[in-house]
């Protein structure tokens, strides 16, 4: 088993990197330093950290405040909180006005697992993928996660970036380049394509390697930037294995594979199967039981796409 | 001195009075608009471009530019005119106000039109946007000051509250909400909807310096704007006691008039009224 690694460390510290080497940039948080892991930020720079408290409408305004007087600010909360409560704001003080604010949604998906639905944010990606202007990325693994900090800390604009806490692995090489609105081709394979986000990622690469045992050579894409998606990797994808497969951390309902979907059926339809949360509230469990409840596990992953050429075959 | 006191309030009334008939022409005109709210908030408006704020027509982006913030967005009307009498935009551009591919939308978009700071429509969003601006002056050691006018109707809007208790927390003296107290929202007046009194003793009890003035009496809205003698390290309140559709008998505290635009006859005697007013 390779290490393991929560992605919120390495947020902290590009972050921390990226304040550094930009005086501009300050971070806006609603009690959520622990939780976000900027205990070390607000060491390092104690004036540029802004705790609003619980108030997420607010937190939100004020970064497009800090933005208008010239500051980078990162927003950083608990997604389902962060996106929920100030969609209005995030739409509108953000995306509309294009603001230079990044929000960096924590504990996205779920990450909560026992704390329950409330806590679940299993439809961030849905919410902000639906607004213009908006970029979305979820990096899938500490390097990559530290490569969109520094990329979004460079560009002009609006981001949302979702972060897990649940473990994963670096499914990237030491010389990966994380690039916006760029899909990375983790395995090659013309059978099937599997293309994931996020700490699915790693598990998609895993179901890859089950599959050479059913003598399937599927390909792993990550899908790391939702908005804007990468259209040319989604119809290449479509080509080559004529068969898709999606997995996310999220409701099935508008998210990765709403996003592949609309592309797959306007350019190169193919049959495909979209994992994810089935449009219900997750039961109490660990976020490892609920993965596995809804079949979002490399087996799960494998079934799919096992179910999916065995009905290809038969249509 | 005091000559020149008596100019240019009679300057600042003129100009008032200059706008409201080219803004009711305006909506006229585009068929939309929210006169009452314009014609409450248009007396406010022009003592701070004209007198208060430092801003800069041809430099709409100047990093230490005093930022206004309209948080009733719905009066972009009033802006419209106010700035682009100020020289933002043309004063031709204001016959675009709402037609197709306008940059003139209904509510103000600060990606278009210069001098908008924010883009404001749904109500509750200036206040924390001035927070964010006034601690951003703050964190620069920068003297530019940061204004956010709000409407009564709008403090329903639990998002300023969270404002009011960050910018009280952070001691953003750097800060004025303007409070536009028509007392009508768009149904019925604030009171009978949700009241809002005792609405000094909020804000007071949110930790801010409050003031109360007559928001179409120029004098005291300057006295007020100018005055250095706020309590230091508190964000500042001044709560404008105005009337809808103020300068326009027939409009005048009558809640028909939030967004009902005049019929050619009504328009026309509100222009003549207006006309007199200056004359007189």
């Amino acid at each position: 088993m390779s290490q393991l690694y929560d992605c919120r460390d390495a947020f902290a510290q590009a972050l921390e990197e990226a304040a550094r080497n930009d005086p501009r940039i300050v971070v806006v948080i609603n009690d959520s330093l622990g939780s976000s892991k900027l205990k070390g930020f607000k060491a390092a720079f104690p004036q540029r950290l802004v705790n609003v408290g619980i108030a997420e409408q607010n937190m939100v305004g004020v970064a497009a405040g800090l933005a208008n007087g010239g500051k980078i600010p990162f927003v950083s909360g608990a997604s389902p909180f962060l996106t929920a409560r100030a969609l209005e704001q995030i739409k509108v003080d953000l995306a509309y006005s294009q603001a230079n604010v990044k929000l960096c949604g924590m504990s996205s998906g779920l990450a909560y697992g026992e704390l329950g639905p409330t806590h679940h944010s299993i439809e961030d990606l849905a919410w902000t993928r639906a607004i213009a202007n908006l970029s979305v990325i979820v990096p899938a693994d500490p390097r990559e996660t530290a490569q969109a900090v520094h990329e979004v800390a460079r560009l002009s604009g609006p981001f949302f970036l979702r972060i897990s806490r649940m473990p994963v692995p670096q499914v990237h090489p030491a010389d990966y380049r994380f690039r916006l609105g760029k899909a990375s081709w983790l395995r090659q394979g013309s059978d099937v394509a599997i293309i994931a986000t996020g700490v699915m990622v790693a598990r998609a690469l895993e179901a890859a390697t089950l599959l050479t045992n059913d003598g399937i050579e599927a390909a792993v894409i990550n899908m790391a930037t939702i908005r804007p998606l990468d259209r040319e990797a989604v119809i290449e994808a479509a080509r080559r294995s004529g068969a898709i497969v999606t997995v996310e951390e999220h409701t099935v309902y508008g998210g990765l594979g709403g996003a592949v979907a609309e592309v797959v059926v306007t350019t190169h339809p193919v049959p495909m199967r979209i994992l994810g949360v089935p449009g219900v509230f997750a039961p109490t469990g660990s976020p490892e039981y609920l993965l596995e409840h809804f079949g979002l596990t490399p087996a799960g992953i494998r079934a799919a796409a096992l179910e999916l050429l065995k009905a290809r075959a038969e249509q | 001195m005091a000559q020149d006191r008596e100019d240019q309030l009679a300057a600042l009334r003129r100009k008032a009075n200059l706008l409201r008939q080219r803004d009711l022409v305006m909506i006229q005109r585009a068929g939309m608009g929210h006169i009452g709210g314009d014609f409450s908030a248009l007396d406010i408006l022009v003592t701070l471009y004209f007198v208060v704020l430092r801003v800069d027509p041809q430099h709409p982006d100047a990093p230490d530019r005093d930022r206004f913030i309209l948080s009733k967005g719905h009066c972009a009307g009033a802006l419209y005119n106010t700035i682009a009498e100020v020289g933002f935009f043309p004063t031709s551009e204001l016959e675009t106000f709402m037609k197709p591919l306008s940059r003139l939308n209904g509510h103000p978009d600060r990606t278009k039109v210069p001098g908008v700071e924010a883009s404001t429509g749904p109500l509750g969003h200036g206040l924390p946007i001035g927070v964010g601006a006034a601690l951003a002056a703050r964190l620069d050691g920068a003297a530019w000051r940061t204004y956010v006018l709000t409407g009564d109707g709008e403090l329903q809007e639990g998002s300023n509250w969270e404002a009011a208790m960050a910018a009280a927390h952070y001691g953003l003296d750097n800060l004025t909400v303007i409070i536009d107290r028509n007392r009508l929202q768009q149904g019925a007046p604030t009171e009978d909807t949700i009241r809002l009194e005792p609405l000094a003793d909020k804000w007071r009890a949110f930790g801010w310096a409050v003031r109360e003035v007559d928001g179409h009496d120029y004098a005291a809205l300057l006295e007020m704007l100018q005055s250095e003698s706020w309590e230091p390290g508190r964000p500042r309140c001044l709560i404008a006691y105005t009337h809808k559709g103020q300068g326009v008998s027939f409009m005048c505290d009558n809640v028909d008039w939030h967004h009902r635009v005049p019929t050619p006859e009504e328009a026309e005697r509100a222009l003549q009224e207006l006309r007199e007013a200056v004359h007189g």
